[in-house]
């Protein structure tokens, strides 16, 4: 075979990146930061580690600390809105004042504890119905052929790329009372008056249905799409009907997946705020909502804080299985 | 297999993907009646496109979103590139354990703890530092940049560790310096999966309205903060008409897009191919 036909694309793209490199070389700050953090001895391999670790141990790890130190603070009417946690007293001594009020408030008042359940139940109905959407969309695109498996899975990424907020806008003008789909209903002749849809739970499980519906189809599709299709065809063979095929062999093999799908749905799902702002009653519980609140309307940062971590202490199990579950599906990627 | 696709798969998909494009049809199509009720047909006009652009309090925060986007988009590809070539070609080192851990916590974070815990972050700088002074363009970026990093690590680490490193390998035993062999090599390899690093990270920003809503300031709303409260108040025609172009724009972005990554990825299997047959 003569290989000199074409120079390989690598050769052209280096080419562009070695002049990058070299005009970068002949600048003069590149050369003294180099020799600088060579004296200091530090090589590049702890600048590609340390950078983005700073970055994200300021900007990501320390406001926890502080949301988590505001829990405990109490509030106070001046800016920023919470009293500090420790003061230095006059002689060097640190005063220390843990104000549990903020958490006792949350357990004692039943709006918060409603708030909980209620987004608990309407996160928890809502990815049942998404898996129970998506699903079947996902079995069917990864037992598509090649050409259209591609062509479907774009097209099930497309309206991630559009924006949530219009997607979400886009279901008031469908489920209003005079809106696209009572009008259609009323036209059939199957309903006489408008459904009252808008503003109800219905309207924020579809609204998260349609919302995630892509992060449930995609790890579910990842994992069907690899599954071994010549254990279906020996259970075929053996006699078994492609029902309990798909219950027997199937459906197992696609619990990571499904795990995945689930909290990927459910995580995001508990602390939704657009959707029921937007579809939901104006006195619906869901506690990212009730912390909006806490925090614009009543300015109460201390307070919106211990729902903040309350919020963040309910997701810790669906986080540890969601991390489960794609580890094992790592591990079966590489078997 | 059957080559038939059976009825079932063939309803599924009919209905899954119904569901998906039938809002965002119904928005397009909306967006070109004339009646101000928006679900009422009034004929066809295109008079809300017109009064988009005179729209000044949109266009600004378009303008304003934009920016934010692109400048988030290149900080969160230069640092997750950075982070993902950590985690993928690193090995052991110490703190890798929190630092994996602190690269995918913002992807399952709901927003508004983010978006609050970063909050009284800058409000506790300012006091401190006196940096940032107010909050604003510089706050809602570097908000962005945090939350989208996290994407784009995921996906130059998983881009990186389905790649043998036996070319930066064989450059390194040549003598290669590593920043060498990153440009040259390492860089042009994983160049598809910082454009969809990239252009995720764009998308993301341009479309959040909870984190920004947190750390933003006065007279610096994006667009979705403006576009939430128009749309609190009731449906309008106007945003209508801003979706339909933004799908018309996302839908061109992705099909060039795909195809440009396509005919790429063909490419360096070609290449490969060659590199493994040809002598």
């Amino acid at each position: 075979m003569i290989a000199k036909a074409q120079p390989p694309s690598g050769q052209r793209h280096s080419a562009g990146a070695q002049l990058i490199l070299r005009v970068l070389q002949q600048f003069p700050p590149y050369r003294w930061t180099q020799a600088r953090l060579l004296k200091w001895g530090v090589r590049g391999r702890t600048a590609v580690v340390a950078i983005p670790y700073f970055w994200l141990l300021l900007f990501f790890l320390i406001p926890f600390v502080i949301v988590l130190k505001i829990a405990f603070s109490e509030t106070q009417i001046a800016s920023p809105p919470y009293q500090p946690l420790f003061e230095w007293a006059g002689d060097k001594m640190l005063h220390i004042k843990l104000n549990l009020g903020n958490f006792m408030f949350l357990v004692e008042d039943n709006l918060y504890w409603k708030a909980y359940l209620n987004s608990m139940k309407v996160a928890f109905i809502s990815t049942l119905l998404c898996l129970l959407v998506g699903y079947p969309l996902a079995y069917a695109i990864a037992r598509a052929n090649t050409t259209w498996r591609n062509i479907l899975l774009m097209m099930v990424i497309l309206p991630f790329w559009t924006s949530f907020l219009l997607r979400v806008y886009a279901w008031i003008g469908l489920l209003k009372n005079n809106g696209l789909i009572n009008n259609f209903l009323m036209w059939l002749g199957i309903i006489d008056e408008p459904i009252v849809m808008l503003q109800t739970d219905f309207a924020i499980y579809v609204g998260i249905v349609y919302s995630y519906l892509p992060f449930m189809i995609l790890p579910l599709y990842s994992n069907l799409e690899k599954m071994d299709l010549t254990l279906l065809e020996a259970a075929a063979d053996l006699g078994s009907r492609p029902f309990k095929s798909f219950l027997t062999i199937t459906l197992p093999l696609s619990m990571p997946g499904i795990v995945a799908g689930s909290m990927l749905v459910f995580i995001p799902a508990v602390g939704e705020f657009v959707i029921p702002a937007l579809l939901g009653a104006p006195d619906s519980l869901m506690i990212g909502k009730v912390l909006w609140t806490e925090f614009f309307s009543n300015r109460d940062w201390p307070v919106a804080s211990a729902v903040a971590i309350a919020l963040l202490l309910l997701l810790v199990i669906p986080i540890v299985l969601l991390q489960r579950a794609q580890n094992a599906e790592a591990r079966g990627a590489h078997r | 297999m059957s080559r038939r696709v059976p009825v079932f798969r063939l309803s599924v998909l009919v209905f899954g993907f119904a569901f998906l494009y039938v809002p965002i049809l119904s928005l397009i199509f909306y967006s070109f009646n004339k009646s101000r009720l928006v679900t009422v047909w009034g004929g066809f006009s295109t008079e809300w496109y017109g009064k988009l652009f005179q729209n000044d309090q949109i266009l600004n925060a378009a303008w304003l979103s934009l920016k934010i986007a692109a400048i988030n988009a290149t900080g969160a590809v230069i640092l997750g590139t950075l982070a993902g070539l950590a985690l993928a070609r690193f090995g052991k080192f110490s703190g890798r354990t929190l630092f994996s851990g602190m690269t995918t916590a913002p992807l399952v974070m709901p927003e508004v703890i983010t978006g609050l815990s970063l909050l009284v972050l800058f409000v506790a700088m300012e006091q401190i530092f006196g940096w940032p002074q107010g909050r604003g363009v510089t706050t809602i970026t570097i908000a962005h940049m945090t939350l989208t990093m996290a994407y784009v690590t995921v996906i130059v680490q998983s881009r990186l560790s389905t790649l043998d490193d036996s070319l930066e390998e064989a450059a390194m035993d040549l003598g290669a310096r590593p920043a060498k062999i990153f440009f040259l090599i390492t860089l042009p390899i994983i160049a598809p999966a910082l454009v969809s690093g990239w252009l995720l990270a764009f998308t993301i920003s341009l479309d959040d309205l909870v984190i920004a809503s947190f750390v933003s300031g006065p007279g610096s709303s994006t667009l979705p903060m403006v576009i939430f409260s128009k749309v609190r108040l009731g449906v309008s025609p106007d945003i209508n008409a801003l979706a339909s172009i933004m799908v018309l724009l996302v839908t061109i972005g992705v099909v060039i897009a795909g195809i440009l990554m396509q005919r790429q990825e063909k490419r360096r299997q070609r290449d490969m191919q060659m590199a493994a047959t040809g002598k």
